[in-house]
């Protein structure tokens, strides 16, 4: 018995073997691309398409996605026909996404390299990028280091920082809601910063953070968070949460009533939370990284009417202009400059600004030399049970520039090291 | 049907191996996928050195994988730029929890067994993912890449070049899988055999049961955080969900797949389950479905993995 | 502080209760057909979405009705196509299934009812606190308490009270004699899925009201539910209700003082039960 593991099926395994072999091959064949043409641009996109974060990956997809049917329909790229390819970085295993982004990069072969949502991707897809020097944008992973300790060469960013974020809405809540705060952080980079970037702001105003709790990312009962935060009677609770977390959060506030006896705030907030909440969950003092209601503002009309087209209705979001914006901004350098070189083109982004219909926010904005983080417009306000439209949650009280809230590059810790 | 000599397929599963970053791009691959299939083959096959030759299911093996990874990112990061040096502390690491852990459920069986070891896996997951002073929590540990070994008269460039990398990687592989092999065929194995078989039997021999168990367990958690160091440097990333349950659900189907009872089953399973997740998952966003749906064929129709099938058609 | 301690306390029974809803169907099908199934999150998922669906038409109140009877019909339906082909081998397998409809599960709600979140929304009355200090206890958590003890209840009179009932814990216990007995065991392991499915398919329809609804709804729930049938004692079901409170308790009051470890608490509560009594706390002796 002891020797059956090995001895007998030994014998067989000149079978084994042989349909081991033709299997590995006809399973891999299918892996063979038909020859593609040099005519051809590459951008890949490594984004979540399965798990928490799926939803916000598929709609910076489509705006990925419109952005290269426009720049095609406008000659491409240094005239070349543009592709858009796309990998599921699922929303938590890291290693997956880190294999993806060298496939994209490795095999595929693509010229840009955009994502990723989840910011410790974003970071590891990063190192990837730089490693193998290719131009890289991220896309939405805000956690600050990405343009700040982390910060590459190669590596550019279109959400904002953290630090942004509070810094827009810091002054508003203080004034009109008060001086008293407890903040119910997610544990993670993006909470800590967010929090760090908000006590900062308190202190330099001279108010007092009562309490603060730090819940683990994807919790689904914030019961005990919210007893501890009410017991502290603080004037605001402060939600540092994202996607699904903030959802559960504020359900769940609403729901024990303490809308009603404290203001509910927080720094970001998107309008795919505001639409997975029934309507007398959608409260509270918050910022928007970009808003689909801009009357006064160029393009922004013609944007929404594309990506409604896509989306069966539905407005864009922030997600959707950050794929946008990414994809766009490769081509506009790219042809620019007339070159897909990774460090001139890095080089030549620096500074650089996106046109109006491409920007489709006001105060212009661009990419900061320092740090690679594009300053754009944030918009400060709260959101309402049902606006003039279906999809309008949210009332923008105020329009922030990007570079009145952003950390000087010097205290970003960012230190740039120059391509070898 | 001529039979070939004994070792014949292991000869051909290490030509395949050793060969395969030249053929891996002609097929539409590329080298970091050979790279994880053989780093996570390396991971199902210790986790079948208990679970195939000893009859125990684990089913937190992803938390000694996980020590392994950290063992290396927080020794490169913080400690010394040298991989050799990473990679041992990694092993290290895993193989001293797994020796505390081991003697405290050592008496264990089953379902028990399989729970207990969840427990104490989740409990170093969550010690990875909530202690963001050390590990980076749930951001994961970056700022820290593979260092170049340098080998006196040589320097083995792992970072710059992937196809170094890989042989690094196969080289680890081929030492342990020996080891493994060696050990299973001495007379050590054979006991674990046994017990696998009938372990009252095993008892009334006189065979300390206990004991045997214990070692098994470690050296399965020795070489499953070797293979978590491994997987560390192919990422240059450390990440708790490494440390999770389902990354050690993610093992056992590996062994399940291909076959736990066969020597180079969990190889074949892992390469399954990582060429086809790689694959599918390029060509549509439901690549879940398909995944989930091959799992269930293999159950109906592959009842003793993928190579349990391939050898009853041999025999017939 | 008391206050606070015992505020989470309390807080903490509710959350339980919901985690033994939850691992109440586990344990049925676990104890019968010995079929450990990490697909019943994605049937928890299904539950809350065709709750979803039925709203609209039927109001809360009748999708709290049908939803968990359609989930369960589906159930059954897997059950018979594939569980049952399973049973006398080897758990594993029934493992690699299971693990593969999960999948199955998580993509087919993402494919037919889209990535996005979805609003639940409940009825007013029930979402309002019930007293200004103990804002915690809403309605809603009530209800999912009352609602909880009434599952263990039915099931407790169904198992000790009705033929069913008898004949699935004589099969629990000793399944061929059973069968020698001229059970039909095929069509009592049926029902018995079903009925676990249908736990899970409440269960559903309640996460969906307290949590964002969406399709991985069920991953973050699965892992507490196991821990809470360990710790009960596999084979109890009360013991499966007490593991539920006894989690639920021990993370709240554990988030008062170290929140860091208001996760890692409940599996070193488990690792702790497993090496002192690894029967659990209820379990029966010299089973599994």
């Amino acid at each position: 018995m002891a020797n059956g593991v090995f001895s007998r099926n030994i014998g067989r395994r000149t079978v084994i073997k042989g349909a081991v072999a033709a299997g590995v091959v006809q399973f891999a064949s299918p892996f063979i691309h038909t020859a593609r043409a040099a005519d051809i641009v590459k951008i890949g996109l490594n984004d979540p398409l399965t798990g928490t974060y799926a939803e916000l990956g598929k709609n910076e997809q489509i705006g990925c996605e419109l952005a290269v049917e426009q720049i095609n329909a406008k000659g491409g790229i240094l005239g070349r026909k543009v592709e858009l390819l796309v990998e599921d970085s699922t929303s938590a295993d890291t290693g997956t996404a880190v294999q993806k982004g060298r496939k994209l990069i490795e095999r595929d072969n693509v010229d840009f390299l955009l994502g990723n949502v989840n910011s410790a991707m974003a970071i590891a897809l990063g190192q990837v990028s730089n490693e193998l020097k290719r131009l890289h944008i991220v896309t939405g992973g805000h956690t600050d280091s990405v343009t700040g300790s982390d910060c590459h060469w190669n590596v550019f960013r279109v959400c904002n920082t953290t630090r942004m974020e509070t810094n827009s809405v810091a002054k508003t809540l203080f004034t009109k809601y008060g001086k008293r705060w407890y903040f119910i952080t997610p544990d993670y980079a993006f909470g800590h910063t967010l929090q760090q970037g908000f006590e900062a702001s308190l202190k330099a105003f001279g108010g007092t953070e009562v309490g603060a709790d730090l819940s683990p990312l994807g919790a689904t009962d914030y019961s005990s968070y919210l007893i501890k935060a009410q017991a502290a009677n603080p004037d605001v609770i402060i939600f540092l949460h994202a996607g699904q977390d903030m959802i559960n959060a504020l359900k769940q506030a609403v729901q024990f009533g303490l809308d009603k006896r404290f203001h509910i705030a927080g720094a970001q907030q998107e309008l795919e939370v505001l639409n997975a909440l029934s309507p007398n969950a959608r409260i509270g003092t918050w910022v928007f990284e970009w808003y689909w209601k801009q009357p006064n503002v160029p393009h922004v009309a013609e944007f929404v009417a594309e990506i409604k087209k896509r989306t069966g209705g539905k407005v864009p979001t922030a997600r959707h202009w950050f794929g946008y914006a990414s994809t766009w901004t490769c081509a506009l350098i790219a042809n620019q400059e007339k070159s897909l070189d990774a460090v001139k083109l890095a080089k030549a982004l620096e500074g650089f600004k996106l046109p109006p219909e491409v920007a489709l926010m006001p105060n212009e904005p661009f990419y900061r030399a320092g740090d690679h983080q594009l300053m754009p417009s944030l918009y400060v306000g709260h959101a309402v049970e049902s606006g003039s439209e279906p999809e309008d949650l949210f009332h923008v009280d105020e329009v922030v520039k990007g570079t009145d809230v952003a950390l000087p590059v010097s205290e970003t810790g960012c230190h740039m090291v120059a391509p070898s | 049907m001529t039979r070939l000599p004994k070792h014949s397929t292991s000869m051909v599963v290490w030509l395949l191996l050793l060969t395969l970053p030249f053929w891996m791009s002609a097929i539409g691959g590329y080298t970091a996928l050979g790279s994880r299939v053989v780093v996570l083959a390396l991971a199902a096959m210790s986790l079948n050195f208990l679970l195939g030759f000893t009859g125990v299911l684990s089913f937190g093996h992803a938390a000694y994988f996980g020590l392994g990874v950290y063992g290396v990112g927080l020794t490169l990061k913080y400690l010394l730029p040298n991989t050799l040096v990473g990679i041992a502390v990694g092993v290290l690491a895993g193989t001293i929890a797994a020796a505390v852990v081991g003697a405290l459920i050592v008496r264990l069986r089953g379902v028990y067994f399989a729970m207990v070891t969840i427990a104490f896996g989740q409990v170093f997951y969550f010690i990875a993912y909530r202690w963001n002073t050390v590990t980076g929590g749930d951001d994961g540990l970056s700022g820290w890449r593979r260092v170049p070994i340098e080998l006196g008269v040589t320097r083995l460039d792992i970072l710059g070049n992937d196809k170094a990398f890989y042989y690094l990687v196969l080289f680890c592989f081929a030492g342990a899988v020996t080891a493994m092999a060696g050990l299973l065929a001495s007379p050590f194995g054979r006991t674990l055999l046994a017990i696998r078989e009938n372990e009252r039997r095993a008892r009334f021999l006189g065979i300390p049961v206990d004991q045997h168990i214990w070692l098994s367990w470690v050296t399965s958690c020795m070489f499953v955080s070797l293979a978590g160091a491994l997987y560390a440097l192919l990422n240059n990333f450390a990440d708790p969900h490494d440390l999770r349950w389902d990354q050690s659900g993610d093992f056992v189907i590996m062994a399940v797949l291909g076959g736990m009872r066969a020597f180079w089953g969990p190889l074949i399973g892992a390469a399954i389950f990582v060429v086809l997740q790689d694959y599918v998952s390029s060509q549509t966003e439901n690549w879940m479905s398909f995944i989930g749906l091959f799992f269930i064929l293999v159950v109906l129709f592959f009842p003793r993995g993928v190579l349990g099938i391939l050898r009853r058609k041999s025999a017939s | 502080m008391t206050q606070l301690i015992l505020y989470n306390l309390f807080n903490g029974l509710i959350i339980g209760a919901f985690y033994a809803l939850m691992a109440l169907g586990l344990s049925l099908i676990l104890n019968l057909s010995g079929v450990i199934n990490f697909a019943h999150g994605g049937f928890l998922a299904i539950g809350g979405y065709l709750a979803y669906t039925l709203m609209p038409h039927i109001g809360f109140w009748g999708a709290l009705a049908l939803a968990p009877v359609l989930t369960a019909a589906l159930g059954l339906m897997v059950e018979r196509i594939l569980i049952r082909r399973l049973y006398g081998r080897d758990p594993l397998y029934s493992l690699l299934l299971t693990f593969g409809l999960a999948f199955m599960f998580e993509d087919g709600t993402r494919y037919l009812w889209g990535p996005a979140t979805v609003p639940f929304a409940i009825p007013d009355w029930l979402s309002t606190p019930l007293s200004s200090d103990f804002f915690f206890l809403t309605g809603y958590r009530m209800f999912m308490v009352v609602l909880a003890f009434v599952a263990v209840l039915a099931l407790f009179l169904l198992l000790n009270r009705t033929r069913l009932g008898i004949r699935i814990r004589a099969g629990t216990l000793d399944l061929e004699t059973v069968s020698v007995l001229g059970v039909n065991v095929r069509i009592l392991r049926n029902l018995n899925f079903g009925l676990g499915i249908y736990l899970a398919g409440l269960a559903g329809v309640l996460a969906a009201g307290m949590l964002g609804l969406q399709p991985t709804i069920g991953s973050a729930l699965i892992m507490p539910s196991f821990v809470a049938i360990i710790i009960g004692g596999l084979g109890s079901l009360p013991g499966t209700l007490m593991g539920g409170l006894l989690i639920g308790a021990a993370s709240g009051v554990v988030t008062v003082f170290f929140p860091s470890a208001s996760e890692a608490v409940i599996y070193v509560m488990m690792g702790l039960v497993l090496l002192v009594r690894p029967r659990g706390l209820l379990g029966e002796e010299g089973r599994f």
